[in-house]
């Protein structure tokens, strides 16, 4: 009697799951994606606006981009913001946009012939899924190389309102873009395990929708926190 | 009888060509260069503009790059997250609260005192 109820739960797990579309005939998991991409923005806007009300209003320094002497022990600290590191990790997170859609117009059109070494090298989806997966892991060392560095020159979560409002803000923002990486990291999994074709274009997507909204976001960062004084 | 019942697809193969879907052909390798190109070039000149003290201590330096950053944004979002060739539904479930959240950072910004209306 269990060994026809295994063979069941066997063809049951193994068969394609089905997909849902919604009555104007798009598929659900894209129109959640964008659902969460809008919740998203409400999340990172209510951050962003935490930033920006309690811009300047810091008693004590280090502040980002004024100089600061501190009065009890005579130290003078410098602006804490280093912009130029920070632009080239800017750099590096819109290059990751690039290699994202690269990837995915590689998935997309997996089935179509190559002629040229170009067509192959721009249709290797593994390629252009690592490249994007080591551009973010770069733009979180990046990240881990300016927060240890700011911790070295007095500034934590709790020196001051600066200090809590930028390290609660960037810290999420690169959170999401350690969960983009892990997402990559396992798009790549499959990719090597049985290769992603044209009929999995939407996994990517989803992926690459995820990919650009974390790119859009610190685009916005980096203008009010970064560059705007 | 639900007429969408019967015209929804439902298995795996279907997945890639939704018949309801309203999308039109992705830009080809040729246009994300460009774009990424332009957003290069964006960003290299929104950090010239912050290393010059006479610019950054003028009115305009601040509405400057609020608008190349809202250009970045948009061409990221237009291009590369192809909503400019996506079904509309997406551009509301995106624009909708991204223009509820725009608003409430105003309103904060008006509220503690961040911007102001001079009156006389």
């Amino acid at each position: 009697m269990t060994a026809p109820a295994a063979r069941i739960h066997v063809a049951h797990t193994s068969a394609p799951a089905p997909h849902h579309y919604t009555t104007l005939g798009l598929d659900s998991r894209k129109v959640a994606i964008w659902a969460f991409i809008g919740s998203e923005c409400m999340l990172f806007v209510s951050l962003i606006s935490t930033y920006l009300i309690y811009k300047g209003r810091s008693v004590v320094g280090p502040f980002p981009h004024e100089t600061w002497t501190d009065p009890t022990t005579g130290h003078v600290l410098k602006p804490i913001l280093n912009i130029p590191v920070t632009s080239a990790s800017t750099f590096v997170l819109l290059m990751s946009s690039l290699f994202m859609v690269l990837a995915l117009a590689a998935v997309q059109n997996k089935e179509k012939p190559k002629h040229s070494r170009g067509d192959r090298i721009l249709g290797n989806s593994k390629l252009w899924l690592w490249m994007t997966a080591i551009a973010g892991t770069t733009f979180l060392g990046f990240q881990a190389f300016e927060f240890t560095s700011f911790v070295h020159e007095g500034l934590t979560i709790r020196t001051n309102l600066f200090g809590s409002s930028f390290f609660t803000l960037t810290g999420f923002h690169g959170a999401h873009v350690t969960a983009g990486v892990l997402w990559l990291v396992t798009l790549l999994a499959i990719d090597y395990r049985r290769g992603l074709g044209s009929r999995d274009s939407l996994l990517v997507d989803i992926a690459a929708l995820y990919w650009h909204f974390v790119d859009v976001i610190w685009i916005v960062i980096f203008t009010l926190v970064y560059l705007i004084k | 009888m639900d007429t969408h019942a019967t015209n929804l697809p439902d298995s795996a193969e279907a997945d890639a060509h939704a018949p309801g879907e309203v999308e039109h052909a992705h830009p080809t390798w040729s246009t994300y260069w460009k774009v990424a190109l332009i957003l290069t070039l964006i960003t290299v000149a929104e950090v010239w503009l912050y290393y010059i003290p006479s610019f950054v201590a003028g009115r305009g330096f601040i509405p400057t790059l609020l608008v190349l950053s809202a250009l970045k944004f948009t061409i990221v979002v237009m291009f590369y997250m192809h909503l400019k060739y996506d079904h509309r539904l997406f551009r509301v479930l995106f624009t909708g609260p991204l223009m509820i959240a725009s608003l409430t950072l105003l309103a904060l910004m008006f509220l503690f005192g961040h911007l102001y209306i001079k009156i006389m």
